[in-house]
């Protein structure tokens, strides 16, 4: 059977390039960066040049990059150790709605210890509002997280403008730019972001490896006790294989990224477009002009997701979705909630993420195959009876 | 994650639709995660003679739902009110943990449709000439 994957926010297959230059330091060069002697400083030469690779991607200085085990740790060091080691100045954090758990459930937990939260609402298309951040600031505020683009209606934030409110207020800014590191432009400097968490997994680089980016002068402690690793900012013995891993796909995002931008906005466009003339009752959510290339999220009515994943696999689409019957905790997706649709329209929510491998003649068969999927759920939904008109 | 059995109601769903003239209906929403069943049963000489579903919800839902038309199809109604969520997730070779409460919805539309059956033979026995008496 043939295999689409377009599931790209998900996770994406490691470059070839990237494996291969991985391959040296998982056989012959597997020196601990900490060594002093040869094999130790082959390795540690190769951490600096993957620091240097993964640092002008995000404009930023190579001793700003430090490196974690992913997105989801460095989200946590970024929010937790920044209010710890901030306390004195102020306890009270805010960010949106729609963030990843991987942020939500780590401000949850400062909330829980002591800290003071504020999650801010997004207008329907999922944009936090600047205005409405400016509202919520208060004199204790030192720092605010919002996400760079969301992971599942594909919205791009006006980073700047967040930015500008935080530092306005005295307070930092952390973006967790997960979703846009190596597929649009970042610039650390121009956009004002003192904090920004990357992962490299889905950027065709391997799973586990992230960074951090900590502005020079950010004042912010280690999550990770017990060694002087990554300038005391992390401890543990580096990664050394994945790192390398993600300062190539670091570079290899850079040299194409605007090609490929071109590509899947032209590829996303279609499968959108496609998918809202051939299956009435449907809802394109998030942002449509100001989103993550490829990145295509829609609602059909009177289905849920699930099934629609099921099915979608049986032909061999591999998709994601945000209904509660997808979601181990069986509640409807946050992030749907928060952009105002009505937890029975979340219940049918499809996302399908494009890759660069992806090609116009795979979509073409998802428009073949989706609305006789869906047409056939409807025939089943007890909703249908009343509401469709097909 | 699912066992093929589910897999193959899920993917051939037998007696999907509605009835003409059903004898009981009965529909329930899930307080979980929001879905619906509905059932609707004809009966013929205390024989539920047959059976329709539809469902808005996820793989195990309408699995659970096809499996108990098909278990019930031709049988009594007291064998029918046996039924519970246990004996049709056991009929499917098991459903993971976490759906378990889609087999419960499954069975107990299939009840109210029972119960709405009895209902309306209450009310209007002369009325209901498809039950056969
Ligand atoms: S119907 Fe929602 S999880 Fe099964």
């Amino acid at each position: 059977m043939r295999e689409i994957y377009m599931d790209h926010s998900a996770t994406t297959p490691v470059d070839r390039k990237v494996f291969e230059a991985m391959i040296p330091y998982c056989t012959d060069e597997y020196g601990n960066p900490s060594s002093i002697h040869a094999k130790g400083r082959a390795a540690k030469k190769a951490l600096e040049k993957a620091r240097e690779q993964v640092a002008a991607l995000i404009n930023a200085d190579s001793s700003e990059v430090f490196f974690t085990s992913g997105g989801t740790e460095a989200n946590n060091q970024a929010i937790i150790s920044y209010m710890v080691n901030n306390a004195h100045r102020g306890k009270h954090l805010i960010t949106s709605a729609i963030e990843h758990h991987a942020v939500l459930d780590t401000c949850e937990y400062l909330r829980k210890n002591g800290f003071d939260l504020t999650v801010l609402p997004v207008n329907s298309l999922g944009v936090v509002e600047p205005e409405v951040l400016q509202r919520a600031i208060k004199p204790e505020t030192t720092l605010v997280s919002i996400m760079h683009a969301n992971n599942e209606i594909g919205t791009i934030q006006p980073i700047a403008k967040l930015a500008e409110v935080a530092h306005q207020a005295g307070a930092a800014f952390h973006t967790d730019a997960i979703q846009t590191t190596g597929r649009i432009p970042i610039d650390v400097k121009a956009m004002g972001i003192d904090l920004l968490s990357a992962s490299s997994h889905k950027i065709y680089g391997p799973k586990g490896i992230g960074c951090l980016f900590i502005k020079k002068g950010i004042k912010i402690g280690r999550l990770m006790h017990g060694g002087a690793q990554e300038n005391k900012m992390r401890a543990g013995t580096e990664n050394v294989p994945g790192i390398v891993g993600f300062g190539q796909a670091a570079e290899l995002a850079q040299n194409r990224m605007a090609d490929t931008a071109a590509y899947l906005n032209k590829l996303g466009q279609k499968l959108r477009q496609g998918i809202l003339d051939k299956i009435p009752h449907t809802i394109a959510t998030g942002d449509l002009e100001n989103r993550v290339p490829g990145s295509v999220s829609v609602c059909f009515e009177y289905v849920e997701g699930e099934s629609i994943l099921l099915m979608l696999d049986s032909y061999g689409i591999m998709a994601s979705s945000g209904s509660a019957c997808t979601s181990g905790s069986l509640d409807p997706s946050h992030v749907l909630l928060a952009i105002g649709l009505p937890p029975e329209i979340a219940h049918g929510s499809l996302r399908l993420t494009l890759g660069k491998n992806n090609t116009e003649e795979e979509i073409d068969y998802v428009l073949e195959v989706l609305p006789r999927i869906i047409s056939n759920l409807r025939k089943m939904s007890p909703l249908y009876r009343n509401g469709g008109s097909g | 994650m699912y066992s093929q059995k589910v897999m193959d109601h899920f993917m051939n769903p037998r007696n999907v639709g509605n009835l003409a003239i059903p004898d009981g209906v009965g529909e329930v929403g899930n307080s979980v995660c929001g879905d619906i069943m509905h059932i609707e049963i004809k009966v013929k000489d205390n024989v539920i003679e047959d059976i329709k579903f539809k469902t808005f919800g996820c793989a195990a839902a309408i699995a659970t739902c096809s499996m108990v038309t098909e278990m019930v199809k031709g049988k009594t109604l007291e064998e029918a009110e046996k039924i519970t969520n246990r004996t049709v997730a056991e009929a499917l070779d098991g459903l993971p943990p976490v759906k378990m409460h889609c087999s419960n919805l499954a069975a107990e539309a299939l009840h109210e449709a029972i119960k709405d059956y009895f209902a309306h033979q209450q009310n209007s026995p002369s009325t209901n000439n498809s039950r056969g008496t």
